[in-house]
């Protein structure tokens, strides 16, 4: 490199002490970022991506230390720095934005506050000014009526203005390098292009230095001009945005490419090459499974409401889901597309019956759901043949229940099977089908990973022997290499078994891959609906348009 | 803000009326009769009699609940027999001894509790932290008449520091003119510097056996709060920011921890006014708590009663200043309330 670098890690190693002795998090990872340059750090969890980035800003936890290697920013040996020289350096001259921006806020102190905060820490303000750069601050990230904002509390702002907010709070005091560790994790596609685009644009227009740290090859190749690739706390490879993507050279990489959905290419391609039976057609559905017309959900008109910047009629009450009418035949899949808020969650809940609709009908198998309440349907006949599969496949465990029991609950609730030997038997039956190593039956959630997890919760949810699968963001909370095997084993399962899927994501690739028909839906209301290849190859409304524009595509690669 | 407060203090009045009618009750099931214990012990059964009809305690238990609820209705708490005073007045007098006793206890307990929690949590694994361990758990394990005892023997028998645990002041001093009611407050208004270091100096070791036994419960919560807080995103971003370690622990780190702790305080405050009796006790301290244990003896249901009931209001207004602070520390709280 011809310029010096203006952050040049050597050779670091971060070591965190456990009840288990010393655990290496980043193994001698090299990295140097140029002044202006944007460097992606790409790697699934547990590579060591954030705990770098934690390691170059020294807030590492108390239990972690750089064990070896060294650190410089501009010339400052950042291992060696004092901490009062490393508080100086912190916010003025390297910010961090971080992911879930709400938490990443004082939740009960003013934004403009906490910028101001920021400001007179590192002497950029005075009492007198302090007012008025921050709100200067919120203009430059693009906040409508900053002064209003000033005194907004976080809890009254939404995902994407939060993280505006972090932005500004980590440009304010024009920092030479900004870290963004997963900056758009959990916000919608749209949202994540805004927050994106400005980062770039800000970055840009005063010649900062970035680092993005990502899961997402997507977003990484979109907005870097070089990246770096960890696995397991190691940099596995180096090279430009364009060459990685056009010729990765590391098998891991290759790997973590064919895993990221994206378009026009089918499940199985998902995995590592060779390694599954390429997909049978799907039957020809005919009968309909499940019918919804003019299902309605409006919640009564309730103060702080005005928080939802959505469509409320005069009498304030606020339509979740709006006259929505679809239907799901015998062994299909259907996705449900949109951003939050749009009223995907609550048509599922309704269709659940875990929320009672206050219009309209729901007709499963030939029987009227819609006149069952919620708090009595858990007792209704049916009640077996709809089960769900949840987001966090952590949080939908108990924790003091072993895999096996979690599988058994179903079996158990609806007395399918009676006996203790033959719900064991059934229970390995089910961990075989969803291909969980039969001595892991016996672990708690908190000795399995998160792929043997969302197995167990998929386990659990056909054990009844269902005939409708509602997926809520299945493998949201997964990894891509994890997620393409998730996503393979949901489809094999749906045919052996028969099933029907209502699939619930605001990922268009992974509804694309696993759906044979799309209903995107926006305000409660459904804006387009057709085949899968359909919605995605030839949209027809503008917001479809404006979704799918909005995700981030690596380049298109010649060979895999 | 107002609507907010008479909907909460609507709220206690079925509290309070449970208090009124189980208090009532308790009274009339505890062993000892009244009657026999005021006429003493040479008294005639004929003697016994008398007095039983003249205190209305022949009569059956409802009529005598009715009057007894008619007369609170008035703001009438009944006659103490030991004192021979209206225990509304009995109560007003010795009411804000107990108070202040009380409050100085707890302000004492969090002027130490506090900041130990605060660094115990920031210093986790340090001196301070283990500290914080062996004073709290030193301060539930020691019962407070214990505790009162043993700093009476070593503060006043042994070194002779402090004066005798004789009342509020020594017998030299004169009460300051009634302003509060706190002599330490009432004595500074008045520029009696001597009164105010003679109350100082008495109410050194009951405040500070109260503070040591309230100490372990705030010290422990500040701590646990302190370390769920610091481990917090938010924090983390104060940190990245570069703030300084007192920004972060104070107002961003401490403000957030303090709920739980504002809690805490109201329970701690609830388990003083039952310390209260027995440290008034070991200190003669002309208090509620020492009032009321002495009617108890004497079966003199009147004080007991009123004495409760007073608990129970103080109680209540508590918990009503604790969730006002609420909404004042916390801005989610108010909106979700409104």
């Amino acid at each position: 490199m011809t310029t010096p670098a203006l952050l040049d890690i050597r050779d670091l190693t971060v070591e965190f002490a456990t009840r288990r002795g010393t655990v290496q998090a980043v193994r001698s990872v090299d990295l140097a970022v140029a002044k202006g340059q944007t460097v992606g750090i790409v790697g699934e969890s547990g590579s060591g991506k954030s705990v770098t980035s934690y390691a170059v800003m020294r807030i590492l936890d108390r239990a972690g230390r750089i064990a070896d290697g060294s650190v410089h920013f501009s010339g400052i040996d950042l291992r060696a720095a004092r901490e009062r020289q490393m508080r100086d350096l912190r916010g003025r001259e390297i910010s961090m934005i971080f992911q879930n921006p709400r938490a990443a806020l004082n939740p009960i102190r003013t934004v403009g506050r906490q910028i101001e905060d920021v400001l007179r820490e590192h002497a950029q303000a005075g009492s007198g000014d302090a007012r008025r750069k921050a709100i200067e601050a919120l203009e430059q990230v693009r906040i409508a009526r900053a002064a209003e904002r000033y005194d907004a509390y976080p809890f009254e702002l939404s995902g994407g203005m939060c993280q505006r907010i972090v932005i500004a709070l980590a440009l304010a005091c024009r920092p030479q390098l900004l870290i963004a560790d997963e900056p758009t994790t959990g916000l919608d596609v749209t949202t994540q292009k805004a927050v994106m685009d400005l980062v770039r644009d800000l970055t840009r227009e005063r010649g900062m230095a970035t680092i993005l740290i990502t899961h997402d090859l997507g977003l990484a190749a979109a907005y870097c001009d070089a990246v770096t690739v960890m696995e397991k706390g190691r940099v596995v490879e180096t090279a430009s945005a364009e060459a990685i993507f056009q010729r990765p050279a590391h098998p891991y990489t290759r790997t973590l490419m064919r895993a990221t959905p994206r378009p026009g290419i089918g499940l199985r391609d998902l995995l590592p090459e060779g390694s599954a039976a390429p997909m049978p057609p799907s039957p020809d559905p005919r009968e309909i499974l499940l019918t919804v017309r003019g299902l309605s959900k409006v919640y009564p008109a309730k103060g702080g409401g005005r928080l939802f910047g959505r469509r409320r009629d005069p009498a304030g009450e606020f339509r979740a889901v709006d006259d929505l009418s679809f239907s799901v035949l015998r062994g299909e899949s259907v996705g449900l597309v949109g951003e939050s808020g749009c009223g995907k969650s609550t048509t599922s809940s309704m269709v659940m019956r875990l929320l009672d609709a206050s219009a309209g009908s729901i007709v499963f198998k030939k029987v009227e759901l819609a006149d069952v309440p919620a708090r009595d349907f858990a007792r209704h006949p049916l009640r077996p043949k709809i089960q769900m599969v949840f987001q966090d496949p952590t949080d939908s465990l108990n924790p003091r229940w072993t895999a096996a029991r979690a599988i058994a609950d179903p079996i158990l609730r609806f007395r399918t099977v009676s006996g203790a030997a033959a719900i064991r038997s059934r229970c390995e039956e089910l961990a075989r089908q969803v291909g969980l190593p039969l001595d892991l039956l016996d672990r708690f959630p908190h000795q399995l990973s998160g792929g043997q997890k969302a197995r167990v919760g998929i386990a659990r949810a056909i054990a009844p022997g269902p005939d409708l699968v509602i997926l809520d963001e299945p493998t949201a909370a997964l990894d891509v290499s994890v997620q393409a095997v998730v996503l393979n084993l949901l489809a094999d399962l749906k045919r052996e078994l028969g099933m029907s899927y209502l699939f619930v994501s605001h990922d268009l690739h992974v509804v694309r891959l696993l759906c044979d028909r799309v209903i995107v839906m926006k305000g409660g209301r459904i804006v387009e609906e057709g085949t899968a290849a359909d919605v995605l190859e030839r949209p027809e409304a503008a917001y479809t348009r404006e979704l799918i524009a909005a995700i981030p595509h690596p380049p298109a690669r010649s060979a895999a | 803000m107002l609507r907010i407060l008479v909907d909460r203090l609507l709220t206690t009045l079925p509290a309070l009326a449970g208090v009124v009618v189980v208090c009532f009750l308790l009274t009339r099931v505890l062993p000892g009769d009244t009657a026999a214990y005021f006429a003493g012990p040479a008294a005639t059964p004929q003697a016994i009699e008398q007095i039983r009809k003249e205190l209305g305690l022949d009569r059956p238990v409802p009529e005598q609940f009715g009057r007894y609820v008619t007369e609170l209705a008035r703001g009438d708490l009944g006659q103490s027999l030991t004192t021979g005073q209206p225990v509304l007045a009995d109560l007003k007098s010795r009411l804000p001894a107990s108070a202040e006793l009380t409050l100085f206890g707890l302000v004492l307990a969090l002027v130490v509790a506090l900041p130990l929690g605060i660094l115990a949590a920031v210093k986790q694994g340090s001196l301070a932290d283990h500290l914080c361990r062996i004073v709290a758990t030193a301060g539930v394990s020691l019962p407070v008449f214990f505790t009162g005892l043993l700093l009476v023997y070593l503060f006043y028998f042994v070194l002779g520091w402090s004066p005798a645990p004789l009342g509020r002041l020594d017998s030299f001093a004169s009460a300051p003119p009634t302003l509060t009611g706190f002599y330490l407050l009432d004595s500074l208004a008045a520029g009696e510097v001597e009164t105010f270091r003679s109350a100082l100096a008495q109410i050194a070791l009951p405040g500070l056996t109260l503070a040591i036994f309230a100490l372990a419960p705030i010290a422990r919560i500040t701590r646990a709060s302190m370390l769920a807080v610091l481990g917090a995103d938010f924090v983390r971003t104060a940190r990245a920011a570069g703030l300084s370690g007192r920004k972060v622990v104070i107002t961003y780190a401490f403000r957030n921890a303090v709920l739980p702790v504002v809690t805490t305080l109201g329970m701690v405050f609830s388990f003083l006014l039952g310390a209260n009796v027995l440290v008034e006790k070991v200190f003669a301290w002309p208090g509620v708590g020492s009032y009321a244990v002495e009617a108890l003896i004497a079966s003199d249901y009147a004080p007991v009663q009123g004495f409760v009931l007073a608990m129970a209001i103080l109680y209540i207004v508590l918990n009503l200043l604790i969730d006002l602070a609420y909404g004042l520390i916390d801005p989610r709280v108010g909106s979700a309330a409104a």
